[in-house]
């Protein structure tokens, strides 16, 4: 059965700009639930440069992806938004009462009253080796992640990677299967070093093949993969295979989005720059998926964005109400939403 | 300064560089088809390219960081680069790089 939740703010994506709305939208009193497809907060931030440098947040000379998202968190504590990670929204349909109701794949249906895309270059996915002819394995014999282990018992697995996720499952794997080659580029590995140790040592015993060498082509019928054909520095070869895990980590991808009705601007969403609205009014697109004239793409834009998508955004939860624009340094009401008063 | 780009349908293209651009802003300013998703943070992997032979000497090797980065592409060519690590100068006006497919956008 799928659980229902009910909330004045769906924001799809936990990202800086998705995390700074929650704040905007919280001295409003509107209430945040944010769906992510990563598993944390952060976005960009946390998944592709935690610990690089930012030189460019207003009153912050430095301060990294990680950071930034910690104060983030620690910024929007007071609001309590609820955040649902590891989903991603499937789609999202207009009400009669012009509210909006959306679902996940994870079963969930969220009514809202206002919608906030905030997922920057849309939702992180596995990285598609470009091998011909790939598609047609996914989800038959060709994997991105090991959902079940049952699916591999007894099977000629091959893992290609050198990270965490290609040695922990080659690891975890080799217990169970009939056959399992570990195929990287090099002998290096960024994986930590006592899995590849244990890796090492498998390999030593006989019970994995370790190939340096890349895929060049897929064999198989109807889904169901045969052969995996490498190109190694000892030639090429094919590695007989009824299973391949690719583990090239994440990569953006506009997903869901493009069918959400949306005007959209090469793989952007067009907004107004008064309420940052899409074309489907209630639709609110911050950072770094939309577009509009003199758009860029920075963090500090996606704030601003935040800032009066939240007015707008406020106008429609509580429509013909008055709405004071105060200051968090001199209203004791804004504080007191803070917990500082 | 120029560099010359071959993309990844085989079209040739002549783009005009500014001593201090990474290439890769200079291909993707061009509109060409490189994804280039993290900005230039050596972070993604998504602006490979090969470096044509007569090159390689001047734009030199990929450093370690790059290096791991490339793990996360499954077309690594002995000539393979970020392009986003590689500065215009003077030294590289002609330069010539070919676009991976592994660059490409959705």
């Amino acid at each position: 059965m799928s659980t229902e939740i009910t909330t004045d703010v769906v924001v799809i994506g936990a990202g800086p700009c998705g995390l700074f709305a929650a704040f905007e939208l919280g001295l409003l009193d509107l209430k945040c639930h944010f769906v992510d497809i990563l598993d944390r907060p952060g976005g960009q931030c946390a998944e592709l440069y935690p610990e690089k440098p930012i030189y460019d947040i207003p009153g912050f000379p430095v301060v990294t992806g990680q950071q930034l998202t910690d104060n983030l968190m620690a910024q929007i504590a007071p609001f309590g938004p609820e955040f649902h990670f590891n989903r991603m929204v499937n789609s999202i349909v207009k009400q009669e009462d012009g509210s909006f109701k959306l679902t996940t794949d994870a079963d969930e249906v969220f009514h809202a009253k206002v919608v906030v895309i905030a997922a920057g270059g849309g939702s992180f996915q596995p990285k598609r080796p470009p091998v011909d002819g790939i598609e047609a394995y996914e989800n038959k014999s060709v994997f991105y992640s090991v959902r079940k282990m049952d699916d591999f018992r007894g099977q000629d697995v091959v893992i290609v990677g050198g990270g965490d996720s290609a040695l922990d499952w080659t690891l975890n794997l080799q217990p169970i299967v009939n056959s399992l080659t570990l195929v990287h580029r090099r002998a290096v590995f960024k994986a930590a070093p006592a899995s590849v140790n244990k890796m090492q040592e498998l390999v030593a015993e006989g019970k994995i093949n370790f190939l340096t060498g890349q895929i060049a082509k897929l064999d198989g019928e109807d889904g169901q993969l045969t052969h995996v054909h490498l190109t190694t520095d000892a030639g090429d070869l094919a590695v007989p295979a009824t299973r391949l895990l690719p583990f090239f980590g994440l990569t953006m991808k506009l997903g869901p989005v493009a069918d959400w009705g949306l005007e959209l601007n090469d793989n952007t969403i067009v907004v107004d720059t008064e309420k940052f609205q899409t074309s489907v009014p209630g639709i609110f697109a911050i950072g770094d998926i939309n577009s509009y004239p003199g758009k860029l793409k920075l963090i500090l834009s996606g704030f601003h964005e935040a800032a009066l998508m939240a007015q707008a955004a406020k106008a429609i939860v509580a429509p013909g109400e008055r709405v004071v624009f105060q200051y968090t340094t001199s209203s004791t009401k804004l504080q007191k939403k803070l917990g500082v008063a | 300064m120029k560099i010359l780009v071959t993309d990844q349908a085989g079209v040739d293209h002549e783009l005009e560089g500014l001593e201090g651009w990474r290439v890769m802003e200079v291909i993707r300013d061009w509109g060409l088809n490189i994804k280039a998703e993290c900005g230039g943070a050596l972070s993604c992997a998504t602006c490979h390219v090969y470096v044509d032979k007569d090159w390689l000497d001047v734009v030199g090797p990929p450093s370690d960081e790059e290096e791991d980065m490339l793990d996360s592409v499954g077309d690594v060519r002995p000539n393979s680069r970020l392009c986003c690590q590689i500065l215009m100068s003077d030294a590289l006006d002609g330069l010539k790089v070919t676009l991976a497919p592994s660059a490409a956008k959705d």
